[in-house]
């Protein structure tokens, strides 16, 4: 690969010019248009976490009054939900790499893809705006009767989460479709890599809950605007229903966040390790499994609402149900691992993050789910660092590993491996020091939403403040390296890791049809054992 | 259980905590073993099977009927064993004895307000005796708060359209820390109080005293007692420095500028502001202060009158 990349006609440089980008209906364009508003929703919502960080260094005011940082810790919790963790693995990456993966041109809707991009752009600006106009104070779960009440923007806030949620179901339509009718000849479901499977179970999730998150705000809206008493009490309403409808989409939702990076993980330690993926089966059905499961847990948010206990008793159990495929899927990621030919490649580095991290994250709910222990956790730190290791130790991790292991498709270029490696240990060392912390100053009694604490907190506030420094070290060498990269990255060949799945066997970056001829599956996803493939030269198909 | 807790618990000071920190352990401890066994198992490949040259054919090994139903079927049984356990422990925690003594709590905007059976009441301090249960039947006057003692293990959401309860019985006399786990806005963090745990005799001597006290004290220094136990020091500083509402200092004998006109800030003005707090707003604050009608009566109104009189400039 040593002739100039820039000149070989690929999507990036095919067509050019600006308007090509803004309308392009090519899926992977819309994918990297994709991953420019993720990653800048990422960093917005990074800083705000390091301004909650600094605020609470010491207990009193450091560099804000109570009512910015209430602020502050509702858009971060707003933005890095609706904004990032949501649509990052599945909108970006999905969108890059699932039409790839299965030997197909493009998605089945193209011009619908499109339209969700600019639906979230409109959502965004919603957000946006609601920062700027008396920002949004109510944390991002809108709580009634708090959030009627509040002068601040809820209802821009509320409508830019609203306007989102199409988006969201918008791409989880377009991917059912794509993977029921664009699989390539030969490519069974049994045939399917894992992070399809993941990005299908995703799909079901996103089309059939986010309705109800829509329903919900809208109704927010209602009362906030003409008191229609829903979740009033004055009026007979009730403020508790509004957090049943909010969680039954937003349980789910956790699932929309970290099933991707199931996914993505599946993909990694296959490849990482050259070896046949343990359990196949067990992975995608449990996928599944926690798909279908999860919409019958959401109660185990309310334990100490007011909910009748014989509620809490069967969410309880249910909550310990969807657990166990969680759990099922790490020891296959494990077993995989065995008799492998590992490689410690920065995707993989992200990969043994998260299965460290999420392992922490899983049986963390474990104290969460069970009743009696719960009572005293819930609402306090532990809950706050148990959701960071699920969704940054896990969703977060595994997009960082997807970003690294495509970037190569991506761009056609490597980014540089010292670097990165220096960035992956950074930001694991960060994200422990932050947030083990906070486990254990949630068991000791730490509320969250607090912004003044008792002195015998301080130290370990003032530890965990120290790690996210450290974190945000790490995402800023990340930045710089990756932007480096994409002008100055040597050529990265086709297939750089050695991987067997049909986006590996084109060019990189790809033509703009993805395929100069329509591939022809010969072998499985994970077929290490079978086919001889060496890192550099294209998969064979 | 000793004064400074373990690793992760506070001490425990009520009956039921023990029970919770045993299955809190339980759990730890079960976690532990599997995040060994996890963390043992990525370490011990990762060496053992580490890419040495260039990756050949490897292992198609992708399925052991017997090891996958063990690492099925163990865990189930283990969080079938977590789920009886927490549940039976809740169900102990959700149903008071019936001879408990109940008070009532109301949480609001943002302090608690406790009333007890002899109809005397207190203000962020809940006064309960030693080894006797106590049952807390809560409502909030605003928005939904929560009500967590970390020392007794237990928490509850306070609600505006209903009653919730819970109960404790706290085993040893001290005073413990209470806080609101429900986020409630700009006050949530100093919507803190105490609770005071005392033996049986002094429960009953401070019930039959009435909570007003102040006795053998000058109004002022009255006042200065009921500022900080009546939680105006959440809201109004003493200093000058502006919080939710104007600072006391030096407000007295002044003229103070409202949201409509002005008023003079006199005795009466005082007086009305405390019990009907929405008749008159000061310009650049907002109408969020709930009454003290039925919390203060005449005489500690007049300390605290007296108090904000002597905060001179």
């Amino acid at each position: 690969m040593s002739e100039n990349i820039a000149l070989a006609r690929n999507y990036l440089n095919t067509p050019r010019g600006l308007k090509s980008w803004l309308l392009t209906l090519d899926h992977k364009r819309i994918g990297v248009l994709y991953l420019i508003a993720i990653m800048a929703s990422f960093f917005l919502g990074g800083v705000f976490a390091l301004l909650i960080r600094w605020e609470l260094l010491n207990p009193g005011r450091d560099i804000m009054g109570p009512d910015t940082y209430n602020q502050v810790f509702t858009l971060h919790g707003a933005i890095m939900i609706f904004l990032f963790i949501i649509p990052s693995i599945p909108a970006a990456l999905g969108n890059f790499v699932l039409p790839q993966m299965l030997g197909a041109k493009d998605v089945a809707f193209p011009r619908l893809n499109l339209a969700s991009w600019y639906i979230y752009l409109f959502g965004a600006l919603f957000a946006v705006y609601s920062m700027f106009s008396s920002a949004v104070d109510t944390g991002w779960t809108f709580y009634t009767p708090y959030s009627t009440e509040t002068t601040t923007s809820v209802i821009s806030m509320t409508m830019g989460a609203f306007i989102l949620g199409f988006s969201s179901i918008f791409t989880g339509l377009n991917f059912i479709v794509t993977i029921h009718k664009l699989r390539a000849p030969g490519m069974t479901w049994r045939q399917l890599p894992l992070f399809v499977w993941a990005l299908y179970a995703t799909a079901i999730i996103q089309v059939l809950a986010t309705p109800v998150l829509g329903i919900t705000l809208l109704l927010l809206v209602l009362e906030r605007v003409f008191g229609i008493g829903i979740f009033d009490p004055a009026m007979g309403g009730d403020p508790v229903l509004y957090q049943h409808f909010f969680w039954f989409y937003s349980h789910p939702a956790v699932y929309i966040m970290i099933l991707p990076g199931m996914g993505i993980i599946s993909e990694l330690i296959a490849v990482f390790a050259h070896r046949k993926i343990f359990g196949y089966n067990a992975i995608a059905f449990s996928s599944l499994a926690i798909a279908f499961i999860s919409f019958l847990v959401w109660g185990h948010h309310m334990f100490v609402s007011g909910q009748s206990p014989l509620a809490a008793m069967i969410f309880s159990f249910l909550t310990f149900l969807v657990g166990i495929p969680s759990g099922i899927k790490v020891f296959n990621w494990l077993a995989t691992l065995y008799k492998g030919s590992i490689s410690f490649a920065t995707p993989m580095l992200y990969a043994l993050s998260f299965l460290f991290l999420f392992t922490i994250g899983g049986l963390t709910g474990i104290f969460l789910g069970a009743l009696a222990t719960d009572v005293h956790l819930h609402d306090t730190y532990f809950v706050v660092a148990h959701f960071h290791y699920v969704m940054m130790g896990g969703t977060v991790m595994a997009f960082l590993g997807g970003i690294h292991y495509w970037w190569p498709k991506i761009w056609g270029r490597m980014y540089s491996e010292f670097w990165a490696k220096i960035a992956a240990v950074l930001v694991f060392i960060g994200f422990n020091v932050t947030f083990f912390t906070q486990f254990i100053l949630g068991t000791k009694g730490m509320p969250r939403r607090y912004y003044n604490y008792l002195d015998q907190y301080q130290p370990l506030h003032a530890f965990s403040s120290i790690g996210s420094w450290i974190l945000g070290l790490g995402f800023v060498v990340m930045l710089v390296y990756l932007l480096h990269s994409i002008y100055r990255g040597r050529p990265a060949g086709s297939n750089p890791w050695g991987a067997l799945t049909l986006e590996w066997t084109n060019s990189s970056p790809p033509p703009p049809e993805n395929f100069d001829e329509a591939p022809v599956l010969t072998h499985g996803p994970y077929d290490y054992d079978k086919v001889l493939v060496e890192e550099g030269s294209p998969a064979r198909a | 259980m000793d004064s400074t807790g373990t690793l992760f618990m506070p001490p425990g000071r009520s009956t039921i905590a023990g029970e919770v920190d045993t299955l809190f352990y339980f759990i730890f401890y079960t976690s532990v073993v599997f995040f060994a066994i996890v963390v043992f198992g990525i370490t011990f490949f990762s060496i053992r099977y580490r890419r040495q040259r260039k990756a050949g054919l490897t292992s198609g090994l992708a399925h052991n009927t017997k090891l996958e139903i063990l690492w099925s079927v163990i865990p189930t049984i283990l969080v079938v064993i977590v789920f009886f356990w927490g549940f039976k422990v809740f169900i102990k925690m959700h149903v008071p004895p019936k001879d408990a003594i109940e008070i009532k709590v109301t949480g609001q905007k943002w302090f608690w307000t406790f009333v007890y059976p002899n109809g005397s009441n207190s203000l962020n301090e809940l006064v309960v005796p030693v080894g006797k249960p106590v049952k807390l039947l809560m409502s909030s006057r605003d928005v939904i708060h929560s009500f967590f003692v970390p020392d007794f293990r237990i928490k509850m959401d306070v609600l505006p359209n209903r009653y919730t309860v819970t109960w404790f019985e706290a085993t040893d006399p001290g005073i413990y820390n209470l806080f609101c786990t429900e986020y409630c806005g700009k006050g949530h963090s100093e919507m803190l109080g105490k609770v005071k745990v005392l033996p049986e005799r002094e429960y009953q001597a401070w019930l039959e005293s009435g909570s007003g006290g102040g006795e053998g004290k000058t109004p002022e220094e009255f006042g200065a007692e009921l500022y900080v136990s009546k939680a105006c020091v959440t809201c109004h500083s003493v200093d000058g420095t502006l919080l939710v509402g104007p600072s006391f200092k030096g407000i007295f004998g002044h003229v103070t500028q409202l949201e409509d006109g002005e008023a003079m800030v006199d005795e009466n003005y005082l007086r009305e502001s405390i019990l009907n707090p929405q008749a008159k707003i000061v310009a650049g604050f907002e109408p969020v202060m709930p009454t003290y009608q039925g919390v203060l009566n005449d005489r500690q109104l007049d300390a605290l009158i007296a108090y904000i009189k002597s905060l001179k400039e």
